[in-house]
């Protein structure tokens, strides 16, 4: 397979399998000012997604279409990290993920935006703006929940530390990415990562996650278990009416 | 000089609109404050059927659609609620009456939605009966009602646009999209009917808001006008109103049509309807869940506004 | 617990003024603002944003209506179209 199909499939699915967790917030937030906040940053998510995946389908060249991609690829067909697949637990684990993710997004866009590629440079120039905004958003609730109450802080201090094992995943190199020269390599990401994903966790007053074991296994197709369940109900429809237009 | 309800009436008179300050009879205030309410309530349930698609959508596009329009409906369950506020009521005690069942919501939130051709019915009946009731209210006689309703109306023009594209696409489809259409078509009709309430003559607060001002047309009068309207719309997308006393007057242009069955509407009113405690439930699940966060978030800004005293002193 | 309510004042492009949009709930000044910018600007309503606690804003009382805002009515001479210019005189 293509190098570039490959490298902007993970990247094209991270951002949509991140869009269908944040999306199902809608209608359960905390109060209506944060369903709408969170609308905003899911929408933001599934329209890199969109631009990604129209892009690795016509990089691909066999006339697959965004939807072909997101509806008719089955499991281990999905590059995403697992990460973005996990369940969203109470707010403050999905707000622990947003946190990580976006952190990580923002780092990224901001180097792929100087790549060779045009059209991988253009997404990420748009999208750096709009994930700066998560990260901020990430920020000011990890803030508030961490030194709010004692209830807050122990859940905030879970969140972290539940979606911490699945961090590493998003910065392995691998072959892939040191032969493809537009890619970025996530390895020389990750100390900045650190540093300002801490300095956010330090004022919130949490403790640093300490967990070594690290999960791995979505960039080559093998996801949690949850997975499953997300693409069933994400393909369902499109599936049960093969050729349909919608 | 007029003061107080002189003054109100004499704005009223003159079609002007009253502002939050302003003396009001305590039945006005009342009254608004019920149909805001009622309003706020109905769009933040309102956002659950259709939520419950969003992680279905066919299409990468309608998904992204379905998002943005569930989201404007927190943001005009929002608007609403502050608009209520203005006459010094508190957002989080209106959400206590909409949890304890004390105050309603419209009815047809309570309907299920079981196919994607769903969406396209809520867009395209839904929203285009909502829009009939709501565009009058765009000149309703007190001021911050009027102004968010402005803003709605602006906003959900998109709404009914998109429903109705959907039932499009689908009526263009296969046979199996076809009959999701007509199906849909079928279920969603008779409840899009009751939205508008009652007929007229047992209509209970009618008349006095409609001296008041906060009402403009007759539950009859908007329920023909939405008739009227939709039925060419069904012919385009080729799918069949079921009613089959439908006729369509050459000379008025007028359709006749028969009533919905609106013994149906009050057993909904009453909680009878098919999902009543399930978006009800949903709706204190989620309020109940979110209330560690709001505190910690009161109990930070807390923190930080001491420490903020502290450093001055 | 009960969250502050915001007013949210929206400049809508360069040179012009801000104007009052509506209101919301939010715990702090900081989340004011983000929510602001979530609920009032989804359309590219606004460049700017102010948000004001609701009980920091003085109100005039229509109570006083008349003896705030009455007074100015008969003092046309504050209007240009009081003057009477002669014909032929230009710029003025």
């Amino acid at each position: 397979m293509n190098d570039l199909f490959v490298y902007t499939l993970r990247l094209g699915d991270d951002a949509l399998i991140a869009a269908q967790r944040t999306a199902e917030w809608i209608a359960a937030a905390p109060q209506l000012e944060e369903d709408v906040a969170l609308g905003n940053i899911g929408l933001d998510q599934l329209g890199q997604a969109r631009t990604l995946l129209q892009y690795a389908g016509q990089v691909e060249g066999a006339g697959r279409s965004e939807d072909d991609l997101a509806y008719f690829r089955d499991e281990r067909d999905f590059l995403n990290v697992q990460l973005c697949e996990l369940p969203n637990g109470d707010f403050a684990q999905s707000i622990a993920r947003l946190l990580y993710f976006a952190t990580y997004q923002h780092l990224l866009y901001e180097e792929l935006r100087g790549c060779a590629d045009e059209t991988l440079a253009g997404v990420a120039g748009k999208a750096v703006k709009e994930v700066a905004y998560h990260v901020d958003h990430a920020t000011q609730w990890v803030l508030r929940l961490g030194d709010g109450t004692e209830e807050s802080h122990r859940r905030m201090q879970a969140g972290l530390d539940t979606m911490w094992p699945y961090t590493a995943e998003l910065f392995t190199s691998d072959a892939l990415v040191e032969r493809l020269e537009v890619a970025v390599d996530p390895s020389t990401l990750h100390d900045e990562w650190e540093r300002r994903v801490t300095q956010v966790i330090d004022e919130s007053t949490c403790a640093r996650p300490t967990s070594s074991y690290q999960h791995s296994g979505g960039r080559e197709g093998r996801h949690t278990e949850h997975f499953g369940f997300l693409l069933a109900e994400l393909q369902h429809v499109a599936r049960s009416h093969p050729g349909a237009s919608w | 000089m007029l003061a107080g309800m002189d003054s109100f009436q004499a704005t009223i008179e003159a079609d002007g609109r009253i502002e939050p300050r302003d003396a009001m009879p305590e039945g006005y205030r009342k009254t608004l404050i019920r149909q805001i309410a009622q309003h706020a309530h109905s769009e933040i349930i309102g956002m659950q059927p259709e939520g419950n698609w969003i992680s279905r959508a066919p299409s990468l596009r309608r998904k992204a659609i379905l998002m943005a329009k569930v989201q404007d409906e927190a943001g005009h369950g929002l608007y609403l609620y502050a608009a209520a506020e203005t006459l010094g009521v508190d957002r989080a005690d209106l959400l206590d009456l909409l949890h304890s069942g004390k105050q309603k919501y419209s009815s047809i939130f309570n309907y299920p939605t079981l196919t994607w051709a769903d969406i396209g019915a809520i867009g395209w009946l839904v929203d285009g009966a909502a829009i009939v009731n709501q565009v009058p209210l765009c000149r309703c006689s007190y001021g911050p009602y009027a102004r968010a309703m402005v803003r709605v109306c602006k906003e959900e023009s998109f709404h009914q646009r998109q429903g109705f594209e959907i039932l499009h696409t689908l009526c263009n489809g296969t046979e199996a999209q076809k009959a999701m259409a007509q199906d849909a078509l079928n279920r969603w009709w008779w409840p899009s009917l009751m939205m508008f309430g009652p007929p007229d003559a047992s209509s209970t607060h009618s008349e006095q808001s409609m001296a008041w001002g906060i009402k403009r047309h007759s539950n009859d009068e908007l329920r023909q006008r939405f008739v009227d309207m939709t039925v060419p719309q069904a012919d385009v997308l080729g799918i069949r109103v079921p009613d089959e006393g439908l006729t369509c007057d050459e000379e008025t242009g007028h359709y006749s049509f028969t009533e919905p069955d609106f013994t149906e509407l009050y057993e909904v009113v009453k909680g009878n309807g098919p999902c009543n405690q399930q978006r009800l439930a949903h709706r204190v699940k989620a309020h109940e869940d979110g209330a560690w966060v709001r505190e910690a978030a009161a109990a930070y800004a807390e923190k930080q506004a001491a420490k903020a005293q502290g450093s001055a002193a | 617990m009960i969250e502050p309510l915001w007013e949210v004042f929206i400049r809508s492009r360069r040179g012009l003024s801000h104007v009052h949009v509506g209101s919301l709930h939010a715990p702090d000044a900081t989340m004011a603002l983000r929510n602001a910018r979530d609920v009032y600007t989804r359309r590219q309503e606004g460049v700017s944003i102010w948000v004001v606690p609701a009980t920091d804003i003085t109100a005039s009382s229509p109570d006083e209506k008349d003896e705030f805002f009455d007074p100015a009515g008969d003092k046309v001479y504050r209007h240009p179209t009081f003057y009477q210019v002669p014909e032929g005189v230009d710029h003025l």
